[in-house]
């Protein structure tokens, strides 16, 4: 006879707890408690002005909130890194970007050629190595800023609608560079309003509706069925007011 | 008092001729202006970029002080250096008074406030697109100043450029604190405002010359400088 047995929650790398953050006298993060789970891929979906990105940079340490903790275990500053829907590159070459990154991460100056090395071969950057970084076409842009965020090896990624405006080839090498890095075992946090993205990444999906949690569930059951009116509406593409 | 036609002739003649006293009062004038630069830039670079990026007390009256202190007078500057390097002042037992290293001073006052004041508007500005990418990577205030410096580097060409303009043309203070000497203080603006009132206009008209060339050649330089790093995408 099969004994159910009630399984221990997946281990965590990060936890926002009842996190409160007010803007202009509007409540744009309300009460809320979300969890990354410390393996795979956690997609936070939502309409815009959900507070996905705001989220985002709370997790990054960028924003304070009113209220509220964001609960981890990363002692270094290294160890959560974020990349933006629009990527700032210095105004050098992409290796002089990479190093730039790396000297701030206090990698030791013998050790960064080596590593830079590893991070062009990791981003398929090396064809434009020595190119200047504002030069390149907005997909390499984006690989650029990924592969410079991953330089000192963060234990939790974060990734703001990273391949937004991306053409299907670019959003495929950023894609890829996403599953890789998970499957060095960070946890990836990605924001994005793409069904299709998270159906192809995710392995968890958080989903955000003003500001507040309305439904965690894993990817497949989430694309499944939806719990969550909220989130049925958003699926079926309507506009949630 | 000479023809313009003859002052001309002669002017040129003296510039190609490489008139030893007229190359000396240009050797003296780029030292002067070129270290006045130099060194208001390694004081305006940093402090703009402080002004910019820091949070400190007192920050905004800073900002206004320097902005203010760009239209500083010249001979308000020569009189304030003369009276710290004279005799009597509290630097006097220097000896600086009269000597190109009180002209470099004063120009150093005057350029400084220049340099620093646009340095903090483009740092600023580059700030404002770099800060969240410079803090999710864990910047200090000393890093971020030192790569908003770097990667602003061909845009603060154009405050050097402003400084540089303005200490080449640049005569009440040197004429203040140097003394216009011959071969020791003598300089290209001092030299046109004296042969001028001499009417030595051959001498006065090949120093306007060069001083135009110098600057023209300067300008072209850095603007060459500047538009090669815009097409790479430096800038």
């Amino acid at each position: 006879m099969l004994r159910l047995v009630k399984s221990a929650p997946p281990p965590l790398a990060l936890r926002l707890d009842n996190i409160s953050l007010c803007r202009g006298g509007r409540m744009v993060v309300d009460s809320l408690d979300l969890d990354v789970p410390a393996q795979g891929i956690t997609a936070i979906m939502g309409p815009n002005g959900a507070g996905k990105s705001l989220s985002l940079r709370i997790m990054a340490g960028l924003v304070a909130p009113d209220r509220g903790a964001c609960r981890h275990d990363f002692t270094g500053k290294q160890d959560i890194a974020l990349v933006f829907q629009k990527p700032v590159l210095l105004r050098r070459t992409v290796r002089a970007n990479l190093a730039h990154a790396l000297a701030l991460y206090g990698v030791p100056r013998a050790r960064r050629k080596v590593r830079i090395a590893e991070l062009l071969e990791f981003g398929r950057l090396g064809p434009i190595a020595d190119s200047p970084a504002r030069a390149l076409s907005g997909g390499e842009q984006q690989r650029v800023a990924m592969v410079r965020a991953l330089a000192a090896k963060p234990k939790l990624l974060l990734l703001d609608e990273p391949t937004a405006s991306l053409d299907p080839q670019a959003t495929d090498a950023i894609e890829t560079l996403i599953r890789d890095t998970a499957a060095k075992g960070a946890a990836v946090v990605i924001v994005t309003h793409d069904r299709g993205q998270a159906t192809r990444l995710a392995d968890h999906v958080r989903f955000m509706h003003k500001g507040t949690l309305v439904e965690a569930a894993p990817a497949s059951d989430f694309m499944l069925a939806q719990k969550s009116p909220e989130a049925q509406a958003y699926l079926a593409g309507k506009l949630l007011l | 008092m000479q023809g313009f036609g003859d002052a001309f002739a002669a002017a040129f003649a003296l510039i190609v001729g490489f008139d030893a006293d007229l190359m000396e009062i240009v050797l003296l004038s780029l030292r002067v202006t070129l270290s006045a630069v130099a060194l208001a830039c390694i004081i305006g670079f940093p402090l703009g970029a402080a002004l910019a990026v820091g949070r400190f007390p007192f920050r905004t009256t800073l900002t206004v002080l320097i902005n203010a202190l760009m239209g500083l007078p010249p001979v308000v500057v020569g009189l304030g250096v003369y009276l710290m390097l004279s005799r009597a002042g509290p630097f006097g037992a220097l000896g600086l008074l009269y000597t190109p290293t009180a002209m470099i001073i004063a120009q150093t006052i005057l350029v400084t406030p220049i340099v620093a004041a646009l340095t903090r508007q483009i740092v600023a500005d580059l700030d404002t697109e770099y800060h969240e990418t410079l803090r999710s990577m864990g910047a200090g205030r000393a890093a971020r100043i030192g790569t908003l410096l770097w990667d602003g580097r061909f845009a603060l060409m154009t405050a050097a450029l402003a400084g540089l303009g303005r200490a080449l043309a640049e005569v009440g203070a040197v004429m203040i604190v140097g003394g216009n000497i011959d071969h020791v203080t003598r300089v290209m603006t001092t030299a046109i405002a004296l042969e001028t009132s001499k009417g030595e206009l051959a001498v006065a008209l090949g120093l306007g010359i060069i001083l135009m060339i110098l600057s023209i050649v300067i300008n072209a330089l850095l603007m060459g400088a500047r538009s090669a790093s815009e097409r790479a995408a430096y800038a």
